[in-house]
């Protein structure tokens, strides 16, 4: 339980504090595997399988999150052409 | 023994490559650090007696998603670091500070969870499962008790297919 709290603390950082917006989402994966190594050791623990199986359901959303998330970016970045969300401020006035 | 020095050296490993995802310039790197991560992951799986997850890891994420990331970053073909200025309205010591909020959060957590012990009354709902293989367990319960957020987790993959093919047309 303390590696996945570690790696949740390691993936939030890595969200903060890079600028890169694919390093940002490749983080956000970190976060959604501490969640899962969470589930799984708790699963082991108390001999019940549904940990797992609601771990399969975080693999297959964050699945689609990542497609989803990987589309958006390269459509902005066909028209900013900038990977640093800094730089990203469409939406500011 | 064999058991905590193998758990001990997968998460070093895992600690060691998420850190290194984290901070490392070159996206290249990054991604390839990460598909070393999930596998280590999927090695914990195993240890942890669920091989039928293990295998998913592998064949989902360390296959696909990372794939997909190595897609994107070859196609979006970056010339020069993007961190090469900072910029003034960065706050990095924010983000620091609030990682270590969430860190003091989860130790909070963790201690109630260790002072006042959950009563584990998960097994009382189960139907009766075979318990020949880890597969035939998760597979039992996936298509009797969790049929409905299986199919609604079909569905959500359905729509974000959907989604990502209209995001990644020219027109619209």
């Amino acid at each position: 339980m303390l590696l996945s709290a570690a790696l949740f603390i390691i993936g939030v950082i890595g969200v903060m504090v890079r600028r890169n917006i694919i390093i940002i989402f490749m983080s956000i994966e970190l976060i959604l595997n501490a969640v899962n190594i969470n589930l799984v050791a708790f699963s082991n623990q108390l001999q019940n399988a549904v940990g797992q199986v609601f771990a399969i359901f975080v693999i297959a959303v964050a699945a689609a999150e990542a497609a989803v998330g990987l589309g958006i970016i390269l459509a902005f970045y066909r028209n900013k052409e900038t990977m640093n969300i800094d730089e990203m401020n469409l939406m500011k006035s | 023994m064999g058991q905590a020095i193998a758990f001990y050296v997968i998460a070093a490993c895992i600690l060691g490559f998420a850190v290194l995802v984290v901070s490392t310039k070159d996206t290249v790197h990054s991604v390839l650090f990460l598909v070393l991560d999930f596998l280590f992951v999927a090695a914990l799986y195993v240890l942890l007696g669920a091989q039928f997850l293990a295998v998913i890891q592998v064949l989902v994420y360390a296959g696909g998603i990372v794939v997909l990331y190595l897609f994107v970053v070859m196609l979006v073909n970056l010339k020069r670091p993007p961190e090469a200025h900072q910029d003034p309205h960065r706050r990095t010591k924010l983000g620091f500070g609030l990682a270590a909020a969430v860190l003091v959060e989860l130790g909070a957590i963790a201690a109630y969870g260790y002072t006042a012990p959950a009563s584990a009354t998960l097994s009382a709902a189960s139907a009766p499962m075979p318990v020949a293989g880890n597969t035939e367990q998760v597979g039992w319960l996936l298509y009797t008790q969790y049929l409905v957020p299986f199919e609604i987790a079909s569905m959500l993959l359905l729509v974000a297919m959907i989604g990502a093919i209209i995001l990644a047309k020219r027109e619209l």
